[in-house]
């Protein structure tokens, strides 16, 4: 079984809805994102908590009308790729507050 | 009778660009006079600044690189700025600084530009690669990289176009408007804008193209070309954020679009 994983925001970035869409900014290397719907409900769903696949079967499922299967695989990678970029933090345990604002 | 300098006494050029005066004090009469020249019309006469500077000269003699990397942090409250061919320091609570430097324009200029730019950051201004014109009272800002047309446009101005700058536009925040302000950083017309202002019309990110025309561009896109434009020096993740959300209010008040032109004159036509 696959372990758990919980997502979190990081402190070090900036966020702001335009025009409908997400732009999400690192601090740390000024990458752009402008997230989608489902990468947009993930992200407003990310707090450290919460883990991946309960925002998957409770959010992305629900809001979109998508099969689990592919919305997990479409979770994970949008999730790799913000986390390669310091943008989202990801643990296999829940993120406490202190160690997110350390982040 | 002409007023003499003692070892003691420093001379101060207050030097005046977005309505906001920065004192730079030396010791140094040539280096007064090539500051006063570097900044004509920008020296101010206001008998308070936002900040003042002491300036100390070393002889040229010192190996000196503008080249090296320019390096801006935070050290216990100070801002430090530091070039092959400067250090500085700058309290932002104080707003007392230091700059040591050979006795040349770059050097506090680059200082200048740095300070404006953090300063603006709180603010939610900001300094922009873009050159920037008045006319019929209202400012234009024309944005781009190096290559882009800003120095093509700047030239092409018609005589009722007042150029505030064909280098760093200055823009400052009014309450729920924007001002583009005049500046003497200028690029290669080697000519200082005007020390002037006007209420900001509309922003253009320029390209150069077979023929005239204003193209919309997305908010998304405008916000993340504007960031690409913005100067920010600093290693900084709150000051980064800051720049953002300037960057995203700006956008939701001035109006950005894509200015595809011909390098000629008629382009000006279109601008209005």
């Amino acid at each position: 079984m696959m372990a758990e994983k919980f997502i979190a925001r990081s402190k070090a970035i900036a966020a702001r809805m335009i025009g409908g869409e997400m732009m999400v900014m690192s601090a740390a290397d000024s990458t752009f994102f402008t997230l989608n719907d489902v990468a947009s409900t993930i992200w407003q769903a990310a707090d450290g908590r919460t883990p991946l696949s309960e925002i998957v079967d409770g959010k992305v499922c629900q809001e979109f009308e998508v099969d689990r299967e592919r919305a997990q695989r479409a979770a994970d990678r949008f999730v790799d790729e913000l986390s390669q970029h310091g943008i989202l933090l990801v643990s296999d345990h829940p993120l406490i507050d202190s160690f997110l604002e350390s982040r | 009778m002409t007023p003499t300098l003692t070892a003691t006494e420093k001379a101060t050029v207050s030097i005046e660009i977005g309505g906001m005066a920065i004192a730079l004090r030396t010791d140094d009469a040539s280096f007064e006079r090539l500051i006063e020249n570097r900044y004509a019309g920008f020296v101010g006469s206001s008998p308070s600044s936002h900040s003042e500077f002491d300036i100390d000269l070393y002889e040229q003699s010192e190996p000196t690189s503008a080249d090296e990397d320019l390096e801006v942090k935070t050290e216990a409250g100070e801002w430090l700025l530091r070039r092959g061919d400067f250090r500085a320091r700058w309290n932002p609570k104080t707003r007392q600084g230091h700059v040591r430097q050979s006795c040349n324009p770059y050097a506090i200029d680059c200082v200048l530009r740095i300070v404006h730019s953090l300063i603006l950051a709180r603010e939610g201004g900001f300094l922009v690669h873009a050159a920037s014109a008045i006319r019929n009272g209202k400012a234009f800002i024309f944005s781009g990289v190096s290559g882009a047309g800003k120095t093509t446009i700047s030239r092409l101005a018609p005589p009722d176009a007042t150029l505030l700058t064909d280098e760093i536009s200055y823009v400052r925040r009014e309450g729920n408007r924007y001002m583009a302000c005049g500046t003497p950083f200028a690029g290669e017309l080697a000519r200082v804008g005007e020390n002037c202002s006007a209420p900001l019309c509309a922003l253009f990110f320029l390209e150069k193209g077979p023929q005239n025309r204003i193209e919309p561009i997305g908010p998304t896109e405008a916000i993340q070309r504007l960031m690409r434009n913005i100067l920010f020096f600093a290693d900084d993740a709150e000051l980064v954020k800051l720049v953002f959300q300037s960057a995203c209010e700006f956008a939701s008040l001035v109006p950005m679009h894509r200015l595809v032109f011909v390098p000629d004159q008629r382009v000006w036509d279109i601008i209005r």
